[in-house]
């Protein structure tokens, strides 16, 4: 479970510029529950997801993962169970390695990094089925560098890696926004698959309302560091994409967008 | 000169230098990141080398004292930028300005020569394999055997699961992050193993030499960023070359160019002129064949 307890953060304090993101925010995320983050731009949604993983400091509150006070561990100490997929692909691999030697650091991950060599001949196979999976074809280029991949493919090989090891906590950080509408579909539901597969807790932000609807067991709307629309169970089974635009526009207008 | 000295000249000197170049493609390569702290740990390997060689060490003891010092100095540079943020040019030149210091005060002075000493090429062992008289001879051989042997480590390290994670905190350090480990300390790792080897290669400067002279480290990073800028544009064209090889080829290519330079006529006065301009003309080329590139796609 992750719990949110009280956050307050603000960016740029004292400063003129000092914009306030989370006031007294607080939000729980039960075990296994697969959540998608709307909201409009500024509304908090990629900076929670920065908060959870450690990648920005709080000003004040509490960031609780299994009943486990993590607010002062580091960002590199939460990534241990907690695996992460950008909305730039580039992030999520080494762009000169290739697949295979991305995948094998990637299965590394919480084992020692130490003087032994990365993979046998044997993982190489057991990777190229991997890659056969997201029949993508890439089980035939695995030799090529990754910076030559088109942004679809990378992403896919991201979300394999953030995925390879035992983690609990999945967090989606506008991973399709930056592909094309049919590799974004294909990105989307290799990411629900691999989700179902391995039980995983997940958080996804998205712009595509869409894609909130239609995965996921639970659907949040953000505005101004608040949450406007919070649905889970049946209650998000039956929402429907014109409800959530609806409420989106209403929100917009208000703040004049 | 005539043209066997020549010879002699570029490959004694080229060989060393990429040693040096092997620890300056570590951090300007691998890490991108442009580390000053070799003009200091070049010299650091001469003075120490100097200094326990007239204290009486063998060489072989030189060589690797003049290595822990240069992790120990690559470590603090390392600590300057990750654990002080300080930008990774600056902590190069603070430790570079430091061990300037340091590098005096191991030496006792500017130039310590220790002419009559036993060097690493010159000893009762080599003057019975190779003779008394083949003093070029047995320099080449031995500083061949050295670099093959030091890259083939680097290369084994490369390849290896620490390896790869200094391959990849150079290449992108989120993914470092995702892999549950502190990048800091991969950089700080990276800037200790390059320092050593380039104190290293100093001590074998040194030991050629047969002195410690304070101002021979000057200009080292340019020197070996020319040399990997050049072997990488060799790797471009033959892919089939290690990054090591391609670096050695490019040391020992221009080390050869500054030669012909001189022997028509430049003086040695002339040479960190030369250094510059012949970075600078590298680097427009560099830049010129990667935008006519990018026009022709």
């Amino acid at each position: 479970m992750i719990e949110l307890v009280n956050i307050n953060k603000y960016y740029n304090p004292g400063l003129i510029t000092e914009t306030c993101v989370f006031d007294n925010f607080s939000l729980k995320i039960k075990d296994k529950q697969f959540v998608s983050v709307v909201g409009s731009n500024g509304s908090g949604k990629t900076t929670m997801l920065n908060i959870i993983c450690g990648s920005i400091p709080i000003d004040s509150g509490k960031i609780i993962i299994d009943g486990q006070d993590i607010t002062n561990k580091k960002e590199f100490t939460r990534m241990k169970n907690i695996g992460r997929v950008y909305q730039n692909p580039a992030l999520g691999t080494s762009p000169h390695l290739n697949i295979i030697e991305n995948l094998a650091i990637a299965e590394n991950k919480n084992k020692s990094f130490n003087l032994s060599k990365l993979y046998s001949k044997s993982d190489e196979e057991r990777y190229k089925e991997l890659l056969k999976g997201l029949n993508l074809g890439l089980e035939d280029r695995c030799d090529i560098p990754m910076k030559s991949l088109s942004g679809g493919q990378k992403q896919a090989v991201a979300l394999l890696m953030a995925t390879m090891t035992d983690i609990d906590f999945l967090i989606l950080d506008e991973h399709t926004a930056a592909l094309d509408p049919k590799t974004a579909d294909i990105i989307m539901e290799l990411t629900d698959r691999i989700i179902k597969q391995k039980n995983l807790t997940s958080i996804m932000v998205t712009h595509n309302l869409r894609y909130a609807v239609e995965y996921g067991n639970r659907l949040i709307m953000m505005h101004e560091g608040k949450t406007v629309i919070d649905k889970e169970g049946s209650e998000k089974e039956n929402i429907k994409v014109d409800e959530v635009l609806k409420k989106f526009t209403e929100i917009s207008i208000e703040c004049g967008n | 000169m005539d043209f066997f000295g020549i010879l002699v000249g570029i490959l004694i000197e080229g060989l060393i230098y990429s040693i040096v170049s092997f620890g300056v493609y570590i951090t300007y390569k691998i890490l991108d990141f442009p580390d000053m702290t070799v003009d200091g740990s070049f010299p650091l390997g001469m003075s120490i080398t100097a200094t326990l060689t007239l204290m009486g060490f063998s060489p072989i003891y030189t060589l690797l004292i003049s290595f822990i010092l240069g992790i120990i100095a690559g470590i603090l540079t390392g600590i300057i930028h990750v654990k002080l943020k300080v930008g990774d040019l600056l902590s190069g030149i603070i430790m570079m300005i430091a061990l300037y210091s340091i590098n005096l005060r191991i030496a006792g002075r500017p130039n310590l020569p220790f002419f009559n000493k036993d060097t690493l090429f010159r000893n009762d062992l080599f003057i019975s394999i190779f003779g008394p008289n083949n003093r070029p001879i047995t320099t080449i051989v031995v500083l061949l055997v050295i670099v093959i042997i030091v890259k083939i480590l680097l290369d084994l390290f490369l390849s290896t699961k620490r390896g790869y994670l200094l391959r990849t905190v150079g290449d992108n350090e989120t993914l470092i992050t995702q892999l549950a480990i502190d990048k800091g300390n991969i950089k700080i790792m990276g800037l200790a193993i390059a320092n050593g080897i380039v104190a290293f290669a100093g001590s074998i400067y040194a030991h050629d030499r047969s002195f410690f002279e304070i101002s021979a480290g000057t200009g080292t990073l340019v020197i070996a960023v020319s040399n990997v800028i050049i072997g990488m544009q060799i790797m471009n064209k033959f892919h089939n070359i290690k990054p090591t090889t391609a670096v050695i080829i490019g040391s020992l290519l221009y080390r050869a160019v500054i030669s012909i330079a001189i022997s028509i006529g430049l003086e040695a006065r002339d040479l960190k002129l030369i250094t510059a301009i012949l970075l600078l003309i590298i680097l427009i080329l560099n830049k010129f064949k990667s935008t006519s590139k990018v026009v022709k796609r």
